[in-house]
């Protein structure tokens, strides 16, 4: 347990469920799918036919000169970031920007640019590939794209562990602000591969759902008849501050974020360990740097992406870790999997949670699996009084990320 | 064969399309870089363009020699 706390003091999102946190939120209070079907002309071909898109396009916030420089994960970064800067009224603060850091990931990188400019080279050849391709497929150009907008100097980090990536650059803030080396870090991540190349290799391993036909019913968390994850795209932007730095300011606190756990699986690159082992050490790590116990986490924002393996291995976890009394939800059940960007989006829906004291719901969980004998708020939001919450990411490689917040 | 003035308004074309330059300040005695700030990897992209619209090849060692659209015109008139 840190000497230091820190503190969220602003949140930015553009999601297939809104483009900014506020309609997220509305949206995922409602229980709103973000889920429909993709309508590209190259879809007609994939054995997958739907995905969750952003419900904003950046053209309409970002202007388009600057936006043909920037890969679309670049760009839904800087829109996250920026109403996350705005949110936390910092940039009036004079804060120096050697004490402004970055870590900010992606699970991906710049695929849909990559892709784009190689059909270019195969087609006109080398001379026609665009001068800002390299500056828009780098997977730190997100992080180096805030970091460059909002004029950071303390170091720009770009962390990238699949889809454990936004809750590990939220972890590496607190890490970065517990050290000494910020007193604010931008932290979060995010995803754009809604691509014909991403959603083929993802089919392939069978690991998404092929409900063509529902698309708001196909990211189904827990639920018997789930058949693999849905994809989607969007950003997460939190601004974390030291808290004695937020106090002196004045500032509007969201939560507190109490502590984090980082584990690794060992076991194999993209199967679950279906015992969960790295799971529970990296949630129990987390709540011991919290200084808390088990009994105090009231609700997890799990990880459950809708896959027959993982939803349930994380289940046994959280039971090991925390107990059998939290109450869960999975919000991709309406998001949709955001890959690297899961672990912002549910750590803000993590926040909120606290903030409003509402749980928001899982949707579709019509038949729960028989295996699931935990508390889910399904199908609508619940109130509850939480004071301590868990938000859970878990990535290919075997990357094991818990975090914890508290009420502020 | 294309005149000076359609050639400047064709780049002015471009000058919007990739680095967002108003076409009404596109005129031969204005500099790419102090006049219409455009910068070096967009320059590229200006070539690139120029080199399509007008078929013209523009190799590298004489974009430097591009410093105004005036230049640029100069050299697409004489070489397309």
């Amino acid at each position: 347990m840190s000497t230091v706390d820190v503190v969220v003091t602003g949140l930015g999102a553009t999601t297939p469920l809104g483009g900014d946190v506020a309609s997220t939120w509305d949206a995922m209070l409602a229980g709103r799918s973000g889920v429909t079907p993709l309508t590209q002309e190259w879809a007609g071909q994939l054995p997958v036919r739907i995905a969750a898109q952003l419900a904003v396009e950046p053209i309409e916030v970002i202007e388009r000169v600057k936006l043909r420089r920037m890969d679309r994960a670049e760009a839904m970064a800087l829109i996250a970031a920026k109403e996350a800067w705005a949110d936390s009224g910092l940039a009036d603060s004079g804060l120096d920007p050697e004490r402004l850091a970055v870590s900010y990931g992606t699970g991906i990188g710049g695929a849909i640019t990559t892709l784009d400019q190689d059909d270019i080279l195969e087609k006109s050849g080398p001379r026609r590939v665009s001068p800002h391709t390299v500056p828009m497929l780098m997977p730190n150009g997100p992080a180096a794209y805030i970091g460059l907008e909002l004029g950071a100097r303390a170091g720009v980090r770009a962390m990238a562990s699949a889809c454990a990536t936004g809750a590990e650059a939220v972890a590496l803030g607190l890490d970065l602000i517990r050290a000494g080396r910020a007193d604010v870090v931008v932290a979060g991540s995010t995803e754009a591969v809604v691509h014909p190349l991403p959603l083929a290799g993802f089919a392939s391993m069978r690991a998404m759902s092929t409900r063509n036909d529902e698309p708001e019913k196909a990211s189904r968390p827990w639920d018997k008849n789930r058949d693999g994850f849905v994809l989607g795209e969007g950003a997460g932007a939190l601004i974390l501050e030291r808290a004695d730095h937020a106090a002196a300011r004045g500032a509007r606190i969201y939560a507190r974020l109490a502590g984090a756990g980082i584990t690794s699986d060992g076991y194999d690159i993209v199967q679950p360990d279906p015992e969960c082992r790295g799971g529970i050490r990296a949630m129990r790590m987390a709540i011991q740097d919290a200084g808390l116990t088990g009994a105090d986490i009231h609700h997890v924002n799990a990880h459950a992406t809708s896959t027959p393996v993982g939803d349930m291995g994380e289940i046994k976890g959280i039971k090991a870790s925390v107990g059998t009394h939290p109450i869960l939800t999975s919000t991709k059940s309406m998001s949709g999997h955001l890959l690297g960007a899961a672990g912002a989006l549910e750590s803000i829906a993590t926040i909120l949670a606290l903030r409003d004291g509402i749980i928001p719901p899982t949707i579709n969980l019509d038949e729960p699996d028989e295996r699931l004998d935990l508390e889910v708020a399904a199908h609508k939001a619940r109130s509850a009084d939480i004071r301590a919450a868990m938000n859970n990411s878990f990535g290919f490689g075997g990357h094991n990320v818990a975090l914890i917040f508290t009420k502020a | 064969m294309a005149t000076r003035t359609e050639i400047t308004s064709g780049l002015a074309e471009i000058l919007e399309e990739v680095a967002g330059v108003n076409p009404d300040d596109v005129a031969e005695e204005k500099s790419f870089t102090d006049d219409l700030d455009v910068d070096s990897l967009s320059m590229v992209e200006v070539v690139v363009a120029a080199e399509e619209k007008f078929g013209v090849k523009i190799p590298d060692n004489e974009v430097q020699n591009l410093k105004t659209v005036g230049d640029a015109v100069s050299y697409i008139e004489a070489n397309h």
